[in-house]
């Protein structure tokens, strides 16, 4: 199969046989593996104008919080080499009117949803989990312990394996038992695969593979931090190969955990790098800003380069990364071997 | 609503300080209306320059050998327009629009004032055709630091009644700021509408003017995007809703154009301690 049918101008996914692309994260089956990242596409309304949004993994939603929130003061943003910092501080209307106004309407749409949760404590957690039980149209919840954008930046609760597992064992008693629970988890700790190995112990279903990186920049015209917030969080390709290291990482260490891989991911290449490392789906983010179809052509594209290298499915590539592994005692089954 | 194409650069030429881009964008004239902005990908696929450069709609071309064409100006400010400065005949680029709300246009033909600050003039001129086409007198008053970055005096003179130029340094026109001629202006004509585009700081002072001579004012504000689409939230400033409260809303979506009387200008850059969600009041 041509790899140049598969192009950044590739409009269609139904030039595609033979590859199966439906994907699981946890019990929620998926018709593919590309999803949207939490805090990049809104709650999936505007992207609809540009890509079917029901076409694509599910859309996963800004992180809501209990009550309508402003956010940080501009500037928010700056552009940084492949990349971006940005500090919105967790702008939104709150869990009510997301929940009648945004969901209902993703519902109505027919897209599949990850809603993501953000709390200032672990008891807001348990309270947005309560209001989302038994609500239509909740696919997942990913539970966003990872914002670095908070009041106290000290007191991420993904930077500290008890205060994750707390909050996780809060979100877990208050939701429906049948919800699939994912924690977002930052890159910004010491050893990844401890807290992730403390979420999971503490119930959770499956992990979210990374959040921004904590960084800065300084305006050299005001000589002053360029953003209102300071710090911030450094997202897009610059990020990429972090992410696709602790995706490594907490595959090595937990190799029946599904990972959701996130950052930087900006073509169908990318997305499979994410794959062999052993997520079992991934979000495209930031690269949304530059390109509103990209979740979209990232799945087509990801198609392709799966054809090209002789995978029938998904699922064979997750982990192929590493075979021959003794962790796994993985064998390669007489697959073409890649290159 | 807005879609994504490529298109197709036909020309870049040098006007004073800026350069005119007449690029072809299938479907987006159809849908243009005076203040709509696109986005234009920089750099290419590889680019380590990830995000779009807001820009307005300057001119646009249904028809023609090239079907529908949009011309955008730019003003270098930095490695993102300085690489659009640099696309020649031929090149294409990732654009997408038309987005934002458009200027209100008045039912009746009343009087109108446009002031453009530099290139802020660009969104003005189909503007003054549209509202000349509705009867509205258009008088226009253009300003920038110097004489080369005005942009498009002698297209504007044609679409309108009185054209007044200032430059801060005197170099053309009357020596001092836009807002310097406004008042009589203003007085002169009987203004029912003023509409701006250029630097906030000229936006707050021309809101403050034309509310003074209680005439209705749409300002197109400039604030950094990241997607210009509506999902990244950077692009906010604080802006009074009709029930009175104030929102910390989107520029993109909710704008670019917005009512010079509710928009708080002297608050832009912080999160007023009334507004909706703001921390200082815990939003009960």
């Amino acid at each position: 199969m041509s790899r140049a049918m598969f192009g950044r101008t590739a409009g269609s996914a139904a030039a595609l046989p033979g590859v199966d692309m439906s994907a699981n994260l946890g019990s929620l089956a998926m018709p593919s593996p590309v999803l949207t990242a939490s805090g990049c596409a809104a709650s999936g309304r505007e992207l609809d104008q540009f890509f079917d949004i029901t076409k694509i993994g599910a859309i996963v939603t800004k992180s809501v919080m209990l009550r309508a929130r402003s956010g940080r003061p501009t500037p928010r943003m700056c552009e940084t080499p492949s990349g971006m910092l940005n500090s919105i501080g967790l702008q939104g209307p709150g869990i009510e009117h997301f929940i009648e106004e945004d969901l209902a309407w993703l519902t109505a749409r027919g897209a599949r949803t990850v809603v993501s949760i953000a709390g200032e404590s672990v008891e807001e957690y348990g309270k947005l989990a309560q209001k989302l039980r038994a609500v239509e149209g909740v696919d997942a919840i990913e539970v966003n312990i990872s914002c670095p954008n908070v009041a106290k930046r000290n007191q991420v609760f993904a930077c500290d394996p008890e205060l994750a597992a707390n909050v996780i064992l809060t979100v877990r008693r208050q939701s429906d038992s049948q919800t699939p629970i994912f924690a977002k988890l930052s890159p910004d700790v010491t050893d990844i695969t401890e807290i992730a190995r403390s979420v999971v112990r503490a119930g959770v279903d499956g992990l979210t593979v990374i959040n921004t990186a904590l960084g800065m920049v300084i305006d050299v015209e005001t000589m002053r931090p360029a953003l209102a917030g300071v710090t911030g969080g450094l997202s897009g390709p610059a990020i990429r190969p972090i992410a696709l290291r602790c995706v490594w990482q907490i595959r090595q260490a937990l190799p029946d955990i599904p990972i959701l891989g996130v950052g930087g991911i900006r073509t169908g290449l990318d997305a499979l790098q994410f794959i062999l490392a052993g997520a079992n789906a991934v979000s495209v983010g930031t690269m949304t800003f530059n390109d509103p179809s990209a979740p979209f052509r990232v799945q087509n594209e990801l198609a392709g380069e799966l054809a090209d290298r002789g995978f029938e499915s998904v699922r064979e590539a997750i982990s192929y990364g590493h075979r021959g592994a003794e962790v796994f005692g993985l064998e390669s089954e007489g697959e073409t071997e890649p290159e | 609503m807005p879609i994504q194409v490529r298109g197709e650069v036909l020309d870049v030429r040098r006007a004073g300080a800026y350069y005119v881009l007449s690029i072809t964008a299938p479907g987006i004239p159809e849908s243009f209306r005076p203040g709509h902005f696109v986005t234009i990908g920089i750099g290419g696929e590889e680019s380590s320059l990830i995000l779009r450069r807001a820009l307005a709609i300057h001119q646009v071309q249904s028809r023609g050998v090239y079907g529908g064409t949009i011309d955008v100006v730019v003003g270098v400010h930095g490695q993102g327009t300085r690489w659009l400065s640099e696309r020649h005949r031929h090149d294409f680029l990732d654009i997408v629009g038309p987005l934002g709300k458009p200027f209100v246009l008045p039912k009746e033909g009343v009087p109108c004032l446009l002031v453009g600050g530099g290139y802020g003039s660009a969104p003005l001129f189909m503007l003054a055709e549209q509202l000349r086409e509705r009867g509205c007198r258009v008088d226009v008053v253009l300003g920038a630091s110097s004489e080369d970055k005005l942009y498009g005096v002698l297209d504007i003179k044609r679409v309108s009644s009185m054209l007044t130029i200032t430059t801060e340094d005197g170099s053309s026109g009357t020596k001092g700021r836009v807002t310097d001629v406004l008042p009589s202006i203003m007085e002169h004509n009987n203004s029912a509408v003023v509409y701006a585009c250029g630097p906030m700081g000229m936006l707050e002072a021309v809101a403050a003017v034309a509310a003074e001579y209680r005439a209705y004012s749409q300002c197109s504000v400039e604030e950094a995007m990241a997607c210009g689409i509506g999902i990244c939230m950077t692009c906010v400033l604080p802006v009074i809703g009709e029930d009175g409260r104030t929102r910390m809303l989107r520029s993109c979506v909710e704008g670019p154009i917005f009512r010079g009387d509710l928009v708080r200008w002297a608050e832009i850059g912080t999160v007023p301690a009334d507004a909706l969600g703001a921390p200082e009041l815990d939003a009960s």
